[in-house]
């Protein structure tokens, strides 16, 4: 496989969970309505994007040590499992919603709520695949590259780790930011009522084809 | 019932609601105060100008146990499914959940496919509620940005605390008590919320055996009613503060926040005073980080003719005003006020909240006056629960309170009808016509409108 893609991949799964309502530029915009300032809708920027991060950087972080354990087929055997259980899950089960939350939120609050928001949507989860691609696409480094070392090495190190997460959030943090300010200046609240699909649906189907895809490259 | 797209009903702002398309049908609780083994009903109410049988209904669902006594009820999801720290717009408005006040069971009632043709889907027996909420006598429904909220008057043995408990708006599983700490609340009645300020208001009304055998006269004079409203904090489920109307003020009902989220006042009706048997409108408002409460509105009692009185009110020779219920239009302009003893609907500007005026008034029913409908004989029974269109253009209400303290009031036997206002652009109202409903010996009492209503939803949202 093609060093660069898991990174642009990654890149683009950072910018739909940043489209995703429930990940966070929704909340932004109502607190900026709320306050009635553009203020409020920036400063709400960061901690969400923390928290997505703190949320991903978990996954990232818990298959790094798994790696340093565990032979690559077996993770994947069991990343596979665990994406296609989670899918399942949000199929049979209408997600619960956070019940200690409310509106008048701080920066504290907010990181939580993005960070569970995240992790309870398996956003960290919908990006196994790739992060295992980073040991499993070995033979790209000994063609010897230098940037590629470092790409293509695996999530053991900590400098790929946050290389990842770091990516991964930008990314959504970009996209969260412009359609934020977008609905927030420009196309109003008529917005979610006309152009809200229902992302679970295709949320649910991207966790299943992460599971699909991590069972197929264990495999191969 | 999960969706692609949010709910056509579920609006960001108040005034998004306002500009939505009118409502075609009503749902109307109706009690059946006969003894005589038949159920109360879920009538639907046609109210579509355009339909042959506008002012009819066109439909009745019988619920499968008589004595329940239908009171008010509500939406599984509405607005509030818009709120942004819980968002799944993807539910439908689509379940009316409307519990018997006396028999504490619960009735799911499915409005699709055919909204004119509801259907029981689901019953929650009372010893269910009681297990589960260690609640009885299930009052007003109102849907969250999470759960569906349900108030309660009272324990299963019908003393206090009465409180809220809280269902899922998908699967109607009852989750469970809603306060973490009640501090000194024990009696209730309604409640709402101000989502945006994560502020829960409660008022009260007495417990189950305070009430349900009538109104107790010695209970009344003792000021033993409520008097009080409680604010909470609506994330951490604790008591905050409590708002003292003063012990002469008995049973403090209907509350009426503004609708517009970035307010923080809102309206609750007194139902009379010991000084005077006047009736009173209070406003509760956020000062300094805490809520204070005033009162802005007073009705006073009408000096009436003894022999024309019951039993309860003849040693007052005075007719109390009793405003048993208030709503607010979705814009946050017209308040209307139900006086089912003198039987008068009043509408109030409160464009200034602080100083509302009286800009319209019309009579029907009433204990002395017992004032006629253009298209109807004398009727008993006063305006009560009343109910405003989204647009703010028409008022609907019913005329029965609560079969125990209906024959108290109108020992005559109350004979149920429901009719409607038009709303002058200008300000002001005036009875429609031709629209007036007849239930003959059974009661109507809430109306909910089909798509929500003045008091069906809340919104994350200000207005543009």
């Amino acid at each position: 496989m093609n060093t660069y893609l898991p990174w642009i991949m990654l890149v683009l799964l950072g910018a739909y969970h940043g489209i995703n309502p429930a990940m966070g530029w929704l909340f932004a915009v109502g607190l900026g309505l709320q306050e009635q300032r553009r203020g409020a809708v920036v400063s709400a920027f960061a901690p969400i994007a923390l928290g997505h991060a703190l949320s991903v950087a978990l996954v990232v972080a818990l298959l790094g040590i798994l790696q340093q354990i565990m032979p690559a087929g077996v993770l994947s055997m069991i990343s596979a499992g665990v994406l296609l259980a989670f899918g399942a899950y949000r199929i049979a089960t209408s997600a619960a919603h956070p019940r200690w939350v409310g509106m008048r939120v701080g920066f504290r609050d907010l990181t939580a709520w993005s960070f569970l928001m995240s992790t309870a949507h398996g956003a960290g989860l919908m990006l196994a695949p790739l992060l295992l691609q980073f040991n499993t696409s070995g033979p790209v480094h000994t063609h010897g590259a230098h940037a590629q070392h470092i790409l293509a090495a695996g999530m053991g190190l900590p400098s790929t780790q946050l290389l990842a997460v770091g990516l991964h959030t930008a990314a959504m943090f970009a996209v969260m930011a412009v359609i934020a300010l977008l609905v927030y200046e420009k196309l109003g609240l008529h917005l979610l009522r006309r152009a809200w699909f229902n992302l679970d649906f295709l949320w649910t189907g991207a966790l299943l084809l992460a599971g699909v895809l991590t069972l197929f490259n264990a495999s191969a | 019932m999960t969706t692609w797209k949010p709910d056509p009903t579920f609006y960001p702002s108040p005034q998004m609601a306002m500009e939505a398309p009118r409502e075609q049908l009503a749902y109307v609780a109706v009690i059946n105060p006969n003894n005589n083994g038949r159920p109360d009903a879920l009538a639907v109410m046609d109210v579509n100008p355009q339909s042959s049988h506008c002012g009819q209904i066109v439909n009745r669902v019988e619920m499968l146990h008589p004595g329940d006594e239908l009171h008010h009820f509500g939406w599984n999801a509405c607005s509030a499914a818009l709120c942004p720290w819980a968002p799944h717009p993807h539910v439908e408005r689509r379940y009316l959940l409307v519990p018997g006040l006396r028999s504490s069971r619960m009735y799911i009632i499915d409005t699709q496919p055919n909204p004119a043709r509801p259907r029981i889907v689901k019953v929650i027996q009372p010893e269910e509620i009681y297990k589960k909420s260690g609640y009885s006598r299930p009052h007003t429904i109102h849907c969250g940005p999470d759960d569906i909220y349900v108030s309660a008057l009272g324990a299963p043995d019908g003393n206090g605390p009465g409180g809220i408990f809280v269902m899922d708006h998908k699967t109607f599983e009852i989750k469970g008590a809603w306060e973490k700490e009640r501090g000194p609340q024990q009696l209730a009645y309604d409640f709402w919320w101000h989502l945006t300020q994560d502020i829960m208001l409660t008022s009260e009304w007495g417990t189950p055996n305070m009430v349900e055998a009538g109104l107790n006269p010695e209970l009344l004079l003792g000021s033993k009613y409520g008097h009080q409203l409680h604010v909470w904090d609506l994330r951490k489920r604790r008591h905050l503060q409590v708002l003292d109307l003063g012990a002469e003020n008995q049973m403090v009902l209907e509350l009426r926040p503004a609708h517009n989220p970035n307010q923080t006042y809102g309206f609750v009706g007194v139902v009379t005073s010991l000084k005077d048997l006047s009736a009173s409108i209070w406003l509760w408002h956020r000062e300094n980080g805490q809520y204070a409460i005033r009162k802005v509105i007073e009705v006073p009692a009408e000096p009436a003719d003894p022999d024309l009185l019951p039993p309860i009110l003849k040693g007052f020779g005075a007719v109390p005003p009793l405003i048993t219920d208030i709503n607010l239009s979705l814009d946050d302009q017209q308040l209307y006020v139900s006086c089912w003893g003198t039987g008068e609907m009043r509408q109030y500007d409160v464009s200034d909240p602080f100083h509302p005026e009286l800009t319209g008034s019309v009579h029907l029913g009433g204990i002395v006056r017992h004032t006629n409908h253009p298209n109807s004989g004398p009727l008993n029974g006063g305006p009560q629960m009343v109910e405003i269109s989204r647009d703010g253009k028409r008022v609907y209400f019913t005329n029965s309170l609560y079969a125990s303290w209906d024959a108290q009031f109108y020992p005559e036997g109350i004979l149920g009808w429901a009719t409607m206002l038009d709303v002058k652009p200008a300000g002001g109202m005036a009875l429609n016509p031709h629209f007036f409903v007849n239930f003959g010996t059974e009661r109507p009492h809430q109306i909910r409108l089909q798509g929500g209503d003045a008091s069906s939803d809340s919104y994350c949202y200000p207005n543009a």
